[in-house]
């Protein structure tokens, strides 16, 4: 299968992405870098800094606190925008529980591809308004 | 497997340190892509003739990104003495003729016109067998340094019809032409580059803006020296630059119509054109490697690679050269390192060599041992002049193991993700560090009982960290580690 075709149409079933027009995700897909991690390998490292906005196209991870594990995440997923977004090193380490392939963006293209497009940083925001609840609920 | 600059680096390194092992190559002759590219026959890593550093020092490698790197002075620096003058980006001959110089020197030894057909893995002992057409080899660890150099055509409909980079004709041959570039990398603009005197209309299109290398401060970008069309087409000279989808190439007549679509606002736009170029990129020739489990990634279907370029997926396959670019180490502030381009990868090789020695063959490399005393110069030396760190920042690092009762020694250069990710001995590791945006600045990673520290450095307008205020920063991180633990009252 072409490589291209295959991130398009892998991203076009992510919710980040459900307004997006077919050359809007053809755009997204030559944005981003793509990234190939094997399992057990971390994506992010808890304290070290410059890392990015990643999305998961394949596979799946594990959100790693001071060593242990605290939830999972898989295709569609995304991570490290918390980091991105306050200018701060990750709270976490990321690694790949199976073989892992991300689409990558780095801190300093996010809010210039947000503002590009708000759809998606409205379903972002979406996103983090569930991850708050489901934290308030935890900690409740 | 291969005898382009990634290879022989290898061969090199691998023979001096007495590993044994055999180089076949698909060529007559050493060189690699060079012996065909680039089109328009200058490299665009440069060799500085004249810096200030002896070029026999090992600090001229900073300077001096095409030469290979020999670890003793008498065969460094091979490419400022082939060169011309008339540029500092040698040409692709000039390129060729230093590799050739560095084989025919230290003496490496290739078996060429060896075509690579098949691959298997022997089930009772592990090694790897090729089959090529002077026979079987087999071996219990294979390297492939292969290049990245096989034309890709993205799926658009009509586009396979369509010249690639490499089948460019003499660029007379585009005279008074309107010429369609699907691509706006350095192949596009290198072809829109050399036909700008030619072509009545010159055309670059592709979903996503164009990065320049001298806002991204890296490699990532078009570089400065095919600029031009850029400024042709901010100054309305005739080169136009799209940000569409390319949705269809269609034969028209003699020439072509393409179809194109505007990202934003979905409006589509058809141009005419006399010649379409897909400037699309290339991928790696892997062979049937992924049907022996390799696994790939990317529009370039780079293998994917641990931090010692070994195959993720299948153990024993190692990679060097310019498909090393796989291996993305921490890609910190979204940089990558420059594993893509000879200055970066001639150093993983070398890496590689001493890993494969170690880790493979019970070599055991002795460590320089350092003073307490004299272990903070010597890094902030590093930092400020190991071209290692330089051409390969946040990738590679220079690392000191900092044990109390064994002392303290020099470990070498090794991957920086390895460092951070393998656990181990109380160490420290430094690298030089971009961000995109201001000078590189120097990064100190300490390892104390397992956990790694990171620590930034302010970076200096001269790029010189050896003054007393980074030795006192340096000092500080280190003394946890370095100064005498209390003894026990």
């Amino acid at each position: 299968m072409a490589v291209r075709d295959d991130v398009v149409n892998t991203i076009a079933a992510f919710s980040l992405f459900a307004d997006l027009t077919g050359p809007q995700l053809e755009q997204v897909a030559h944005l981003f870098d793509e990234a190939f991690f094997g399992e057990g390998e971390r994506i992010m490292r808890q304290g070290v800094s410059g890392s990015g906005f990643y999305i998961i196209l394949e596979g799946s991870a594990a959100v790693r606190v001071n060593g242990v594990d605290r939830s999972a995440l898989k295709a569609g997923d995304y991570f490290g925008e918390i980091s991105c977004l306050l200018g701060e090193v990750p709270v976490a380490d990321i690694v790949a529980a199976t073989p892992l392939r991300c689409l990558l963006l780095p801190a300093s293209q996010l809010e210039g591809f947000l503002t590009a497009h708000p759809k998606v940083m409205y379903r972002l925001l979406q996103g983090e308004a569930r991850k708050l609840k489901n934290t308030t609920k935890w900690l409740s | 497997m291969g005898s382009g600059p990634g290879g022989l680096q290898l061969s090199y390194s691998l023979s001096r340190l007495g590993i044994d092992h055999a180089v076949l190559s698909d060529d007559p002759a050493p060189g690699g892509m060079f012996r065909r590219w680039p089109v328009f026959q200058r490299m665009l890593s440069w060799t500085k003739p004249f810096t200030g550093v002896q070029r026999t020092a090992r600090e001229y490698e900073r300077y001096d990104w095409n030469s290979l790197i020999p670890d003793d002075d008498a065969h460094r620096a091979i490419m400022p003495g082939l060169m011309d003058g008339t540029s500092y980006f040698p040409s692709r001959p000039e390129m060729q003729k230093g590799l050739e110089a560095f084989a025919e020197r230290t003496g490496i030894r290739v078996r060429y016109d060896c075509h690579w057909e098949s691959t298997r893995q022997d089930k009772g002992h592990h090694d790897f067998v090729l089959t090529t057409s002077d026979g079987e080899y087999r071996a219990p660890v294979v390297v492939f340094a292969v290049g990245v150099a096989q034309p890709y055509w993205p799926p658009i409909p009509g586009l396979d019809e369509v010249a690639h980079y490499g089948d460019c004709r003499s660029v007379e041959s585009y005279k008074d032409h309107r010429v369609f570039i699907v691509g706006k990398q350095n192949s596009g603009f290198e072809i829109a580059t050399g036909l700008l005197p030619w072509a009545r209309q010159l055309v670059l299109a592709s979903p996503s803006a164009t990065k320049l290398s001298v806002n991204t401060r890296t490699l990532v970008g078009v570089r400065a020296r095919y600029v031009q069309p850029y400024e042709d087409a901010a100054l309305t000279g005739g080169v136009i630059i799209l940000d569409t989808t390319i949705e269809e190439v269609r034969r028209d007549g003699a020439g072509f119509v393409v179809r194109t679509r505007n990202a934003t606002d979905g409006r589509e736009l058809p141009m005419v054109a006399d010649d379409v170029i897909a400037a699309t990129g290339f991928i790696a020739p892997l062979g049937d490697l992924p049907a022996l489990g390799v696994a790939t990634f990317g529009q370039s279907r780079l293998p994917a690679q641990t931090p010692f370029w070994e195959s993720a997926t299948v153990p024993g396959i190692f990679f060097a050269g310019t498909i090393t670019q796989g291996a993305g180490g921490l890609k910190k502030h979204g940089i990558p390192s420059n594993s893509g381009a000879v200055q970066g990868y001639r150093y993983n090789a070398r890496v590689l060599a001493r890993h494969l020695a170690e880790s493979r063959f019970d070599v055991r490399i002795p460590r320089p041992q350092l003073e307490a005393a004299e272990t903070v110069r010597y890094l902030l030396n590093e930092l400020s002049h190991g071209p290692e760190l330089w051409q390969q920042r946040s990738y590679l690092a220079r690392v000191v193991h900092l044990d109390r009762d064994r002392g303290i020694s020099d470990e070498g250069i090794l991957p920086l993700a390895h460092f951070i990710d393998s656990g181990g001995p109380d160490a420290v590791a430094v690298a030089l560090e971009s961000n995109g945006q201001g000078d590189p600045y120097p990064a100190v990673y300490l390892r104390k009982n397992g956990l790694v520290g990171e620590h930034l450095l302010p970076p200096h307008p001269l790029i010189d960290f050896t003054g007393t205020d980074y030795q006192r920063q340096l000092g500080e991180i280190l003394d946890p580690v370095l100064s005498p633990s209390p003894s026990p009252a």
